[in-house]
């Protein structure tokens, strides 16, 4: 592939960006944070676990460790600490290529970063102190809210500078970028807020599902989106195949998304009109995602070998095929006849571990793929751990999901059975020890990712100080070897 | 329109989230706006006292130097207390609090959740929960006695054989005769749970269905 054509799909071809826009040490520390708060959160979901299949060597030890409390630090730590800054980096690589203006300020970039690790530990000292507030995938102490709610303002307005100042069209991830930072602040506002000092009861408990839906699908998928739409081209050197399915992806996503929220608590004496919209927005937008799937595979059509060869490419579409399935999954579990069997069981909660970790996760797995070495100047230590990271992330997730899954149906059976409760929790037995195992396959591929990232960064180091960076053709070809 | 700054502001970042807000999140609102909202005082029924009651009775010397008097202002304190602690622990994250009209929920726990019952401070952030471990709560107070639960929390599986429910000792003063604070609170907001109700305690009478089964002509 000739680098001429690279540059006609948008004026970011990578690596053609002046040094000063991209403030890449930032980006680094927003990843390794990131990854940071991923150990945080396999130490919560291990507690869990093995509490559920009574392996829990520190059952009754201490209060601190005290699984519940760890269950809530392990969801807030994907959200906050893990999906947030991964987020930050990668907008902070992306954007100033995609406007050609730097962020508005660098020492405000800076504060962000402190500011927001400020946040998200003491978010998990409260967690951890008991100080939980009682909103799911919200619990963060009432007192660090407002704290938070600024964090989230003044990202906009660092990342909006250079896209309002911007001229001429938008190309499609900054239709995301803008929109989403709009939709985070206020579905924030809004679910740690309103509940809690406004309404309580049904009301609160529709917006409760409101705010936990639209963390997903207005903060978290705009975001992954559009770093897919920026990423994806760049990687394949061709453009997006049809802008009009991105139309249709972008427009579909920001209608229907906020509509579904009350799906989350079916068959709740939230009224019945309400979670029927809900329901009918939630199928509504399984079509739009499949006109964006269609879209990002036609944009593979004829580069299929980049599936097999380029690692990040890997990492994206495996990503792609397991939203296409959690999606798929969705409009099905969204239905009232699947729900009066799955609700409350253990099929959403492999839905949701599919998603967060089998879509985003690794998603933003392959997006450090690439850009770390690209950080260190250095190629990657080891392609070998690369793969490992690779295989025993997605079929770890594969196996947690589809185990999870009939776990859930088996609960659901149970409860529906009349039998006593014991018995659909000793039924789970077997499909927990198989989610714990899986678990530890997907903490083992992530040490694989430290440790190769930890020998990059040492050779970047040994190279640094003998005066001998890798030329930029060795690690930007490292993926790319067709 | 579909693709310039202005638009995508305006109508997709603000104006579809305002009208998903607006029927999704006001309507509720506005419909429920005429329940009162109860406070933790007005929930301190006969059913509730007569637990405290029986909290103090039981643990004299806890309850003495945690509570104080069994008064109506005290339970009203424990209560919300207990909410804390619950939610805190992430007990919402095991146990539900809302009996669905399907899949002979009603049958296993008790009458169907309605709106009323969760108009109270108690609620707020309402506790439906998300995942059940355990079997709902909702309607969990009077089905087991005080020491039962002191027991239970102390050491799940003592009372209920292989039971993944972690312990809590730090609910107690080093044994579970002796609930602390946090102990006797979260066992009084347990058995208010579907106090309110005209069935409360709705399960002395359950019997589980294999049981009945095993002996249909009683
Ligand atoms: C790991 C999930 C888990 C957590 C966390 C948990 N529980 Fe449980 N709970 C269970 C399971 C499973 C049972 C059923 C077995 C048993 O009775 O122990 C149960 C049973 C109960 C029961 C008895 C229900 C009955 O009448 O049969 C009560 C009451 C209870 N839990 C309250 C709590 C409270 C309060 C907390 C928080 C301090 C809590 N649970 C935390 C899983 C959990």
């Amino acid at each position: 592939m000739n680098s001429d054509h690279s540059k006609s799909v948008s004026p970011d071809a990578e690596a053609d960006a002046p040094v000063e826009l991209v403030e890449e040490r930032l980006v680094l520390w927003y990843f390794l944070a990131s990854l940071g708060y991923l150990f945080v959160s396999f130490t919560g979901g291990l507690i869990m676990s093995l509490q559920l299949v009574h392996w829990n060597p520190h059952d009754g030890f201490i209060e601190y460790l005290s699984p519940g409390r760890w269950r809530m630090i392990h969801t807030n730590a994907i959200a906050y600490g893990f999906i947030a800054n991964a987020f930050l980096g990668a907008l902070h690589w992306a954007i100033p290529r995609l406007t050609l203006k730097p962020v508005l300020s660098r020492p405000l970039s800076y504060f962000i970063f402190a500011a927001w690790q400020v946040v998200v530990l003491s978010t998990a000292v409260g967690i951890i102190m008991g100080q939980a507030q009682a909103v799911e995938w919200g619990e963060t102490p009432v007192w660090i809210d407002p704290l938070a709610q600024i964090g989230l303002l003044l990202v906009a307005i660092n990342f909006m500078a250079p896209i309002i100042q911007m001229k001429g069209p938008m190309y499609v991830s900054l239709w995301y970028f803008m929109a989403a930072f709009v939709w985070t602040f206020l579905t924030y506002a809004m679910g740690n807020f309103i509940p809690q000092y406004f309404v309580g009861g049904t009301s609160a408990g529709a917006i409760q599902g409101l705010f936990i839906h639209d963390l997903v699908g207005l903060f978290v998928t705009p975001l992954a989106w559009g770093l897919m739409y920026y990423f994806v081209p760049i990687l394949l050197q061709k453009p997006i195949w049809s802008h009009g399915l991105s139309l249709v992806g972008f427009w579909g996503l920001a209608f229907f998304y906020p509509l579904q929220g009350i799906h989350h608590f079916l068959y709740t004496p939230i009224p019945m009109f309400l979670q029927y919209g809900a329901i009918v927005s939630t199928v509504a937008i399984e079509f739009v995602v499949t006109t964006v799937i269609i879209n990002f595979f036609g944009t593979l059509w004829g580069n299929g070998k980049a599936f097999f060869t380029n690692l990040p490419i890997r990492w994206f579409y495996t990503g792609m095929v397991f939203y296409f399935l959690t999606c798929l999954q969705c409009s099905f579990q969204v239905s009232l006849t699947f729900q009066k069997v799955i609700h409350f069981s253990d099929w959403v909660v492999g839905h949701a571990h599919l998603v967060m970790f089998g879509v985003f996760g690794l998603w933003f797995f392959g997006m450090m793929t690439y850009l770390f070495p690209r950080l260190y100047r250095q190629p990657w230590y080891s392609k070998n751990l690369a793969e490992w990271h690779y295989w025993l992330s997605a079929v770890g997730i594969l196996v947690m999901a589809a185990d999870l899954t009939l776990a859930g149906l088996f609960q659901g059976f149970y409860w529906v059975s009349m039998q006593p409760w014991d018995a659909s929790v000793n039924a789970s037995q077997p499909f927990w020890i198989i989610r714990l195992f899986a678990g530890l396959a997907i903490i083992s591929g992530q040490i694989c990712f430290a440790v190769n990232i930890y020998k990059t960064w040492q050779a970047s180091r040994a190279a640094a100080l003998a005066g001998a960076s890798a030329h930029p053709s060795t690690y930007n070809a490292a993926w790319s070897a067709t | 329109m579909f693709e310039n700054k202005s638009g995508i502001l305006l109508i997709g970042g603000l104006g579809f989230f305002l009208f998903a807000f607006v029927s999704n999140a006001l309507v509720p609102i506005l419909m429920y706006r005429h329940l009162p909202e109860k406070t933790a005082e007005q929930l301190v029924t006969q059913n509730v006292l007569y637990q405290f009651e029986d909290l103090r009775l039981r643990y004299p010397e806890q309850f003495e130097k945690y509570v104080g008097e069994a008064n109506e202002q005290n339970a009203a304190d424990m209560l919300r207390l207990g909410r804390r602690v619950y939610v805190g622990e992430a007990c919402w994250h095991c146990h539900s609090q809302f009996v669905r009209p399907v899949s002979n929920e009603s049958r296993r726990w008790g009458p169907v959740s309605e709106t009323p019952e969760y108009q109270n401070e108690l609620q707020r952030p309402v506790l439906f929960g998300t995942r059940r471990v355990g079997p709902d709560l909702s309607r969990e107070g009077g089905r087991r006695g005080n020491d039962w639960h002191t027991v239970h929390f102390f050491n799940p599986s003592s009372v209920s054989t292989g039971s993944p429910m972690p312990k809590y000792p730090w609910f107690f003063d080093g044994s579970p005769d002796k609930p602390n604070k946090r102990g006797l609170a979260l066992i009084l907001y347990v058995q208010w749970l579907g106090s309110w109700l005209d069935s409360y305690p709705m399960y002395e009478k359950y019997v589980p269905i294999n049981e009945s089964m095993s002996n249909p002509l009683e």
